[in-house]
């Protein structure tokens, strides 16, 4: 059964929060959200989570020595390997659990989060080898599409015509050329992976998403968009509207990949052109003066039309098929 | 902040031995923009107390089963706005923090 949000408060006025007042990312991040809901629906269902961070936004601002906000137990390695951390966690658990040696009773559950820097570049083989290995856990992506935390350089994940600070907009370039690489289809090309994106916009969606990937025996990834209200230059409470745009205009579409299954959890009624989207974010502004920006606009129409119809087909012609 | 007698008694390698102490230091002082609810037109849905980045809304269970949005914890809340956007029927407003000033 889905959480619902009685269960959830109930929870907290029970056990307190699972993360904590505090910390100190920027007011209206929509990175704690993501922890916050994570962290909670693993309580909620009766599991003991364990969080791994990568270097990023919410790791540097959460765990501030001699602070944490963390009230489950927590462990930061380094950027480039948190999946490797979180699977070596996992594995050390088994072993004790094998062999008697654990006080508790209560099953624990393992997460790690990572930001888009931590996951789309520099921890990909990490993540790649966690989910190869096939252990239990669980890895959620706060998807800010660039490297905020040190101000704005493009990631693998920043969109095309993003100002970024490495790739700006001039003379001659809209700002970053290449688009966002695809990590929902790199990990659920796993295989034996559960797969799937979510969005600030949608926290019941997120959390039956979390479910769903606590309940997978094996590894699940969940790829969350959220805005970074800093560098994506929109006002600080505008996070989860934004993302609900994001959503509607096909730019985000709400799937997961269970084990090669595709199945779309959310199909908008009315689809909103992407200039819409576009147009609300500040980031975009400069590409939007520069004389080529409606070739950005009608290439970035032509990749959603043409993803959302791909997704639709693979919806169809997956139905069924676990591969594993 | 944990307090020790001496460096001796201080965890190795920079652990926090202790969970959420991140509480000790009061976010509520960056706020320039203050949440006002009205409760006469709350439905207590409860949207805010989901959506609030700083975990600055209280909310409780009453013993009918419904819930209640409490308030705001002030020591905590950064003044994003987020509630307020989300909110369903515009129950919450935002005031400059200077015309709280006394």
């Amino acid at each position: 059964m889905p959480v619902n949000m009685k269960q959830l408060i109930n929870l907290v006025a029970k056990e307190d929060w699972p993360f904590t007042q505090g910390h100190r990312l920027c007011p209206g991040c929509n990175a704690p959200m993501v922890a916050k809901w994570a962290t909670m629906t693993a309580k909620a269902l009766g599991y003991e989570p364990v969080v791994g961070a990568a270097t990023g936004c919410l790791e540097v601002s959460t765990t501030i020595y001699p602070f944490t906000a963390w009230n489950v137990p927590y462990i930061h390695n380094a950027f480039e390997n948190v999946a490797a951390t979180i699977s070596g966690a996992e594995a050390a658990y088994r072993s004790l659990k094998n062999r008697g040696k654990l006080k508790t009773d209560k099953p624990i559950k393992f997460i790690a989060f990572g930001g888009d820097g931590g996951t789309y570049d520099i921890g990909l083989q990490s993540l790649s080898g966690a989910v190869e290995r096939g252990h239990d856990f669980l890895y959620i992506l706060y998807d800010n599409e660039g490297y905020m935390n040190t101000g704005n350089q493009r990631s693998g994940s920043t969109p095309p015509g993003a100002d970024a600070t490495t790739e700006p907009v001039g003379k001659v370039k809209t700002g970053k050329v290449q688009f966002k690489k695809n990590i929902v289809e790199i990990i659920g090309a796993h295989e034996n992976v559960y797969a799937a994106t979510a969005s600030t916009s949608d926290p019941f969606d997120f959390m039956a998403k979390v479910e769903k990937g606590l309940k997978h025996e094996g590894p699940a990834f969940i790829a969350v968009l959220a805005p970074c209200v800093r560098f994506w230059r929109i006002p600080e409470s505008d996070g989860p509207k934004i993302t609900k745009l994001a959503v509607e205009t096909k730019y985000w579409p709400l799937y997961e990949i269970d084990r090669g299954v595709y199945k779309i959890t959310r199909k908008p009624r009315n689809f909103k052109p992407i200039e819409e989207y576009i147009r609300s974010i500040g980031r975009f502004r400069k590409a939007l003066q520069h004389p080529e920006y409606k070739e950005v606009i009608e290439e970035m129409q032509k990749y959603v039309d043409t993803r959302w119809e791909r997704l639709l087909k693979f919806e169809e012609a997956t139905k069924g098929m676990y591969l594993r | 902040m944990p307090k020790y007698d001496s460096w001796k008694e201080m965890p190795i390698a920079g652990v926090i031995d202790k969970p959420a102490t991140a509480r000790e230091y009061n976010t509520g002082t960056w706020r320039i923009m203050r949440p006002i609810v009205d409760k006469d037109a709350c439905i207590n849905c409860m949207q805010c107390w989901l959506y609030c980045p700083d975990m600055a809304i209280d909310g409780i269970v009453k013993e009918d089963g419904k819930t209640e949005m409490v308030g705001f914890n002030y020591d905590y809340c950064k003044g994003c706005g987020t509630c307020a956007k989300v909110c369903p029927v515009n129950a919450i407003t935002m005031k400059p923090e200077t015309e709280f000033l006394k």
